[in-house]
């Protein structure tokens, strides 16, 4: 069997109100196995999708499955969602409601009644739902309606499978043991799974393959560590969870070190950062994360970080099993510690701290 | 009471639901999903009956309908008789006069169907009439009930256009409410009192079952008065 590889090549203006209408201009490659596609909302993932299953026209481009073209606006060529024999599952699932769960799955099968009896069965089994088969979507939990939404997708036996942020809502582990079964599915049949989503935590649980799509365009590609660690975008990098963003002004290049001195917009502090595409002068933004950052409460000393900041703790907060502390260096830190560290350093709000920063926690962005 | 005017009355409104549910079905499913620009202009045409007094629509009716007129020539040439004040008449015009009353309960329906649902259908395979039949459809049984019964008693209670069109025969076009009206002209109150009232009892079991039935559907009762 040859591998299914989907190559799309789509240009479409994705209309939001005024302010969020770009243009949706991209190439893409899936080959078998998953590939995340990760954005914050509205960067035109769902779009894409649509353009791939044939729900809304590219205004130009071209859409190739498995070698067959089935878009193409040179050629005039467009195919009908329901011949492009993929299988698409919307974040809504948007499962029958008046039809059992057995009817859901069986829908898109054309077989003979017994046959398909049987390839239900199977595939219901599969994804551990046969015990729901005479139920209503409206009467079974969350995860039990993902896995029917699959299920359904997966038994017309698809050249490719789309997947519109399906698991949001679900906690970690029936997510993991949901995925466990896809991935399962998906070691017999090979086909590409395209991944939508804009959590930061599927895309590291996924592994594989992350393409990352903002404002219509690919901002980065590669390994979830590739693409996560390396933000290139100022709002990847929010939607990454940097929680600190800060903007500075590059002082000097100290480029056979791999380094540059960037001092904080509207403070005295300078940290070294990574060397990136710029000047001295230059506008820049440095993400860090709040987890990345190192608190203490005397004068560190002896350090191969080459950042250390004095300042005061302006807030602490506690959230779950995390302390939250908004550190006033000149410019503000988002600094995150453990509960233990809390009572340990006895920190608390006015306390003088010092904070250090390795140079490769701090992330050069441009834009 | 004349219970031939109202056996009539009722073969009429059975004739005129049973034409619309299979001509009203395909037009709303167009004004539901179409995206023409212009679909409007038909919108406002199917809409007309609501706000035209019954006599316009009867007088043109008639005209369009006499041995002069385009449908009576047709009519004519097809049958070897006229079409005006023949009972065939009276369900053309009748038909016309109640389109409203099926086709925007079945908008309305099709309409609050999710979307997603017809493009998962597609995803699935499925094609636009496999779409209709086993996901619009069946989800839209409240609002095909709703339109059924609002032409039926629609035209069981029009008064103007039969006049107009079908005159006053009896057995072909006399019906339950134009026997009302002669007998009033009559001065028979009591007889018409007793038709009356048969109207009005019918009437109002007709509209309980359609709120009863879409209240047990979980939706507002569609009434083309509280139309958006």
């Amino acid at each position: 069997m040859s591998p299914a590889i989907v190559a799309a090549c789509v240009r479409k203006m994705h209309r939001g109100d005024v302010a969020h209408s770009f243009l949706l201009d991209l190439e893409v490659e899936l080959a078998p196995g998953i590939t995340i596609l990760f954005g914050p909302s509205g960067a035109g993932k769902s779009t894409l999708l649509d353009c791939i299953a044939g729900l809304t026209q590219p205004e130009a481009g071209r859409i190739a499955i498995d070698g067959e073209v089935v878009f193409d606006s040179e050629k005039k060529v467009n195919v009908a969602p329901q011949h492009r024999q993929i299988a698409y599952v919307f974040q809504s699932l948007a499962l029958f409601p008046h039809m059992t769960v057995e009817a859901n799955v069986a829908y898109g099968l054309l077989d003979a009644r017994e046959q398909a009896r049987v390839r239900v069965a199977e595939i219901l089994q599969m994804f551990r739902v046969e015990q729901l088969r005479e139920r209503k979507p409206r009467e079974i939990s969350g995860g039990e309606k993902q896995r029917v939404a699959l299920a359904r997708s997966l038994v017309t036996l698809p050249r490719v499978l789309l997947l519109d942020e399906p698991l949001t809502g679900l906690d970690a582990e029936l997510k993991a043991s949901i995925i466990d079964d896809l991935r399962a599915w998906n070691a017999a049949h090979k086909i590409p799974i395209f991944y939508v989503t804009h959590s930061r935590e599927e895309v590291d649980a996924l592994g594989e393959r992350v393409i990352a799509l903002e404002h219509g365009k690919i901002v980065s590609e590669g390994t979830p560590r590739e693409v996560l660690d390396a933000p290139r975008r100022r709002r990847l990098a929010q939607a990454a969870g940097f929680e600190n963003l800060l903007s500075g002004t590059v002082m000097d290049l100290g480029e056979p070190d791999g380094v540059m001195r960037v001092r904080l917009a509207d403070s005295p502090c300078e940290i070294e950062v990574p060397l990136g595409h710029a000047a001295p002068g230059d506008c820049v933004r440095i993400a860090i994360r709040a987890g990345d950052i190192l608190l203490a409460t005397e004068a560190p000393k002896a350090l191969s970080a080459r950042n250390v900041l004095e300042g005061r703790i302006f807030t602490l907060e506690r959230r779950g099993t995390l302390v939250v502390a908004r550190v006033d260096c000149g410019a503000f830190f988002t600094v995150h510690v453990t509960p233990g560290a809390e009572r340990t350093l006895e920190l608390a709000a006015g306390k003088k701290v010092w904070l250090v920063l390795k140079t490769h926690s701090c992330h050069f962005v441009e834009g | 009471m004349n219970i031939e005017a109202l056996l009539l009355s009722i073969r009429l409104a059975l004739c005129v639901s049973a034409i619309l549910f299979v001509v009203g079905m395909p037009v709303a499913y167009w004004l539901a999903y179409s995206r023409w620009r212009w679909k409007f202009l038909l919108e406002a045409v199917v809409a007309l009956p609501l706000v035209l007094p019954p006599t316009v629509l009867g007088f043109y009716m008639l005209l369009a309908m006499g041995p002069r007129g385009p449908l009576g020539k047709l009519w004519h040439a097809a049958f070897g008789h006229g079409l005006a004040f023949t009972f065939a008449g009276l369900v053309i015009a009748s038909v016309l006069y109640s389109v409203p009353f099926a086709v925007q309960p079945l908008i309305a329906s099709f309409e609050t169907v999710d979307r997603k649902l017809l493009d998962a259908s597609a995803v699935l395979g499925a094609g636009r009439a496999r779409t209709f039949r086993r996901v619009i459809l069946p989800l839209s049984v409240p609002g095909i009930i709703t339109a059924l019964v609002l032409s039926f008693a629609h035209t069981l209670g029009e008064f103007g256009v039969v006049l107009m069109v079908g005159g006053n025969l009896a057995g072909v076009t006399r019906t339950v409410s134009i026997d009302i009206y002669d007998r009033v002209q009559s001065l028979d109150y009591a007889s018409a009192n007793r038709t009356a009232l048969l109207l009005l009892v019918i009437s109002f079991a007709v509209l309980s079952a359609v709120y009863g039935i879409n209240r047990r559907a979980g939706r507002r009762a569609w009434l083309p008065w509280a139309a958006k």
